[in-house]
């Protein structure tokens, strides 16, 4: 993957111009926005139980509750708006402790090369192989289930990929003219590390962070809903669980599993829309053409042989 | 105002080229101009030099010759003629059952664009395959030996993959796979760049024996003018886009009539004259969609006057077999008119 | 009769030919630099031509101490830095710079070519402030033809041609004011056109500067423009030096004979015998016994396969690795 055409600036322009990766991005601001106006935005109070009347479980969706109501009389809608905090919390963190121990082993894994490149390399290839999911459940039902150990155990198995792409990203920059020209010079390894290296895999760490955010994000989902999550918060995961376990389905009670998987669909689909315009705005699919002089950077498109169409076949003395 | 050229009688030229012109479009962009009104023509067996610089659009027109331009380049004007059959009219059906047979190209590099999981036997068979009709594979298997003998390979080595292949070896087999159906012209694009002195002078031996042993005919794209020296009877100076100078080697060399020529042989070095200094052109080639309106060497030329900024010189003949786009030329045959 | 600038003696790079060089055999490594012996003056310009395998990069990247030596001596102003610690070298990296092949390649796409000229102040933590560090910038680009030079600074690579780019890396060579440059084919990725403006720039700087010059190439065109003296090698070995002039119109090696023979020459009445090698270079892991280029040599006798030759004088400046030289 390479970065070129006026670094970060650049890239953020072409972004800009990505009508996927803008679809994205707006769609991640509006749910975040809504997870941190959640407040403000929500009817009621999540928790609170508006009727205790038997008859009211799942209410389906009126003027008084938008989303309808759930099994024990709680909105819908004011659980959704609180949900996306702790899904997205969860996402966040999680992602960020996978993110950092993926890049730090990937870098040092690639700079340093040897064994502790083989080493770093195994470790994460047996990581990889372990099942995550299995490996979650059992490792949440050992201990109390809480948003910390949720976080901690998404991001401690979240990272394998992360280190693989890095590692190959490290290498790969590592070996090129300009980073042997400043060992020439006589930089040392932090030097090069921290001017050369760190930013040209900064760009992919990035994309790969978004994608990861919505693998976190669905992880904690499924740990939820399977009844691992922290019965203290309310996620959307979790939401799914109650309303699976509490015969929604059987109620014909749609909203309640419509709704949360419906939140859960929104963020994946937006990072994941946002990761594609991000890879493509680093990645310019305008190859330096061949044939348009000097090699700089020309709005030409991608060399493809094909057969040429004559436009003015008539032009025959 | 364009002088009638008058072509070399000698004999009905195998490939026509006149006026052909190329544009690159681009939806957000005015096209750019890769070519403009190139002309020239190739006889039977001869040895054309296309020469230029980056940009200058010799590549481009080589896969205009062969209706291979990419999905963005729009031949817009002009005509190709290959033994009198016009190549532009063609349907695609039909220009396809001409390339390979009748013209065959060796892309710059070539050499590198061997399949290097199948082996370098079958990848020439498979060129002979998809151009002839039906063969038994007893018959392509001898033509593959043939091949590799021409280019100099050890017909033994058909089934080795190309990484068991030196560079200059698979130059050669691509020189092979161009040659498989026989073609009367075989258009080379810098098929020496990568490669030593030594196995470029071997690749250069090789297609000089070929040419006389098959009455091959050469378009050859390079950079090189020492190249084109060594191996062309002809040579067509090409500058961003344009025809800057054509004519034969000699005259090329010993008369260069186009400044862009003139300032080009100066910076070329020739290793029999070692203490010459050399000289450079300042600035670059024009990018084709930056280009400036007259003359495109106007920036750099040296001699450059008043009307060169103006409008594109034509061509004018100083003789039949020599033609420069300069307007100087057509101050000279007038001052040569007036003492005449 | 004073020290030249650089001495290197029976220099020695080996590779070894799989993963552990422990308990190998000789047979199993790459001869990259097999004992190469020149001396180079300040302001003087040296030529190392040879084709690919030969092992000039190797050898460059040697004299740079990205490789380490594996025998021998590299005498930069009186220390030997062959085996020197890595304090030693980082010393000597202030007075020896590179210049790459690649101008595309060489520059860093995310840095400002500001930044990039000014890397070698920070890492050697010469001119702490950021004045100190423009002033020097600039100087230095000025010196390799990019002016004005307040306008590049806030370039970045992509926005340069090829030919700007090279002066780019000739000004980042050039802010520590070094006393040798390294020249790794700095002009084969140019056009034609630019490659003389930056030849003239490398051959200026060595006079006005007394900057030494290695000049590495496999094309025998370019190096009259700057080299004062050639070596030619081949397979690891110099097979011949001399001066420019002197090497260029009467090589005595065979090799050298042969490649003079075939560089095209931009002349077309010019009748030549070209004497074409076959076959190509071989192996650097099995050397072919006695001289390693009787397999290829039109003047092979059977002595040849017997006696590894040494440089000798010729004449004048020059010297050959070959038994028959001197013969007619």
């Amino acid at each position: 993957m390479e970065t070129t055409a006026g670094g970060y600036r650049g890239v953020w322009a072409r972004l800009r111009r990505n009508p996927m990766g803008m679809i994205g991005l707006v769609m991640l601001a509006i749910a975040i926005g809504v997870a941190v106006l959640a407040p403000w935005l929500s009817p009621y109070d999540p928790d609170a139980v508006v009727r205790v009347n038997i008859m009211d479980i799942y209410q389906p969706p009126s003027p008084a509750h938008w989303l309808g109501a759930d099994d024990a009389g709680r909105d819908v809608l004011s659980n959704f708006l609180y949900g996306a905090r702790v899904s997205l919390i969860v996402g966040f963190f999680a992602s960020f402790i996978s993110v950092t121990m993926g890049g730090l082993i990937g870098i040092a894994a690639g700079f340093l090369g040897g064994r502790t490149e083989g080493i770093l390399m195994r470790f994460t290839d047996i990581m990889l192989v372990i099942p995550d999911l299995p490996l979650a459940v059992v490792i949440v039902a050992l201990t109390k289930p809480s948003l910390t150990t949720i976080i901690l155990v998404i991001g401690l198995l979240g990272w394998t990929g992360t280190a693989r792409l890095v590692r190959a990203q490290t290498l790969s920059v590592k070996q090129r003219k300009f980073v042997m020209r400043a060992r020439a010079v006589g930089a040392g390894n932090s030097y090069i590390i921290r001017r050369h290296i760190f930013p040209l895999v900064l760009p992919l760490i990035v994309v790969n962070t978004v994608l990861v955010i919505s693998l976190a994000i669905l992880n904690e989902s499924t740990l939820s809903f399977l009844g691992l999550g922290d019965p203290a918060t309310l996620s959307w995961g979790q939401m799914l669980n109650y309303a699976f376990t509490r015969g929604a389905m059987s109620a014909g009670a749609w909203w309640a599993l419509v709704v949360p998987g419906f939140g859960i669909v929104w963020v994946v689909l937006s990072c994941t829309l946002l990761g594609q315009g991000l890879e493509q705005a680093l990645n310019p699919r305008l190859t330096t053409h061949h044939l348009a002089g000097d090699r700089t950077l020309q709005n030409l498109p991608r060399l493809q042989l094909e057969p040429t169409p004559v436009e003015q076949a008539g032009n025959v003395s | 105002m364009m002088t009638e050229v008058t072509p070399r009688a000698r004999q009905q030229p195998l490939l026509e080229v006149k006026r052909l012109s190329v544009d690159y479009v681009d939806p957000s962009q005015p096209p750019a101009q890769a070519l403009r009104d190139i002309t020239f023509t190739l006889q039977r067996g001869e040895a054309l030099g296309i020469v230029g610089e980056s940009g200058c659009g010799k590549s481009t027109l080589m896969l205009a010759l062969m209706r291979l331009l990419p999905a963005a380049g729009r031949i817009v004007g002009g005509s190709v003629q290959l033994d009198g059959i016009e190549l532009l009219a063609l349907a695609e059906r039909e220009m396809a059952a001409l390339r390979w047979k009748r013209i065959a190209m060796i892309f710059q590099g070539a050499m590198n664009a061997l399949n290097p999981v199948r082996t370098v036997g079958s990848q020439i068979a498979e060129a002979i395959r998809l151009h002839e009709d039906a063969s038994d594979a007893r018959t392509i298997d001898r033509r593959v030996g043939e091949l590799l003998d021409l280019v100099g390979i050890a017909a033994s080595r058909r089934n080795q993959y190309p990484f068991q292949y030196s560079g200059g070896m698979r130059q050669r087999a691509m020189i092979a796979m161009a040659l498989a159906c026989s073609p009367d012209i075989v258009i080379a694009d810098e098929p020496t760049t990568a490669l030593d002195v030594m196995i470029q002078a071997q690749i250069l031996q090789l297609l000089s024996d070929l040419r006389r042993q098959l009455n091959l005919s050469i378009l050859l794209v390079t950079h090189d003018l020492g190249i084109v020296a060594e191996l062309c009877d002809r040579v067509l100076v090409m500058y961003g886009g344009v025809l800057a100078e054509y004519a034969g080697v000699d005259a090329i060399y010993n008369t260069p009539a186009h400044p862009y020529t003139q300032e080009l042989l100066k910076a070329f070095p020739d290793p029999t004259r070692p203490m010459q200094r050399l000289a450079s052109i300042h600035g670059s080639p024009p990018r084709l969609n930056d280009l400036p309106p007259g003359c495109r060497f106007a920036p750099r030329c040296p001699q450059v006057f008043g009307r060169c900024h103006l409008t594109q010189p034509p061509v004018y003949a100083i003789t039949p077999d020599h033609q420069a786009s300069c307007f100087l030329v057509e101050a000279q045959q007038t001052r040569e008119a007036r003492h005449a | 009769m004073h020290e030249p600038l650089l001495r290197v003696r029976g220099l020695r790079k080996l590779f070894p030919v799989g993963r552990r060089a422990l308990g190998r055999s000789p047979d199993q490594f790459v001869h990259a630099v097999d004992d190469v012996s020149f001396d180079l003056a300040a302001g003087e310009a040296l030529a190392l031509v040879g084709e690919s395998g030969c092992g000039k990069s190797t050898l460059a990247l040697t004299l740079l101490g990205l490789e380490t030596a594996t025998a021998g001596s590299i005498h930069f102003e009186g220390n030997d830095l062959a085996a020197a610690p890595a304090s030693v070298w980082k010393a000597a990296r202030r007075h020896i710079q590179m210049i790459f092949q690649d101008p595309y390649e060489s520059l860093n796409p995310l840095m400002t070519v500001g930044e990039i000229v000014a890397e070698p102040l920070h890492v050697h933590k010469l001119a702490p402030n950021a004045a100190e560090r423009r002033r020097r910038s600039v100087a230095a680009l000025e010196d390799a033809g990019l002016k004005p030079a307040e306008h590049f600074l806030a370039r970045f690579p992509h926005e340069l041609s090829g030919g700007q780019r090279q002066r780019v890396a000739i000004a980042t060579a050039l802010v520590l004011e070094p006393r040798l440059l390294v020249a790794d084919e700095p002009v084969s990725m140019l056009d034609v056109s630019i490659r003389a403006e930056i030849l003239n720039l490398l051959a200026d700087l060595k006079m006005r500067r007394s900057i030494a010059v290695l000049f590495i190439t496999h094309d025998l065109g370019t190096v009259s423009a700057v080299a004062d003296r050639i070596a030619v090698m081949y397979l690891g070995r110099i097979v011949e030096t001399g001066a420019i002039l002197e090497v260029m119109t009467t090589p005595r090696h065979p090799y050298t004979q042969a490649l003079l023979s075939v560089v095209p020459a931009p002349n077309p009445r010019l009748r030549r015998q070209h004497i074409i090698l076959q076959g190509e270079t071989p192996d650097p892991v099995k050397l072919p016994t006695g001289c390693r280029f009787h397999p290829r040599c039109p003047m092979a006798v059977e002595k040849c396969r017997q006696v590894d030759p040494a440089l000798q004088t010729v004449g004048g400046t020059q010297a050959a690795a070959c038994i028959r030289v001197g013969e007619a």
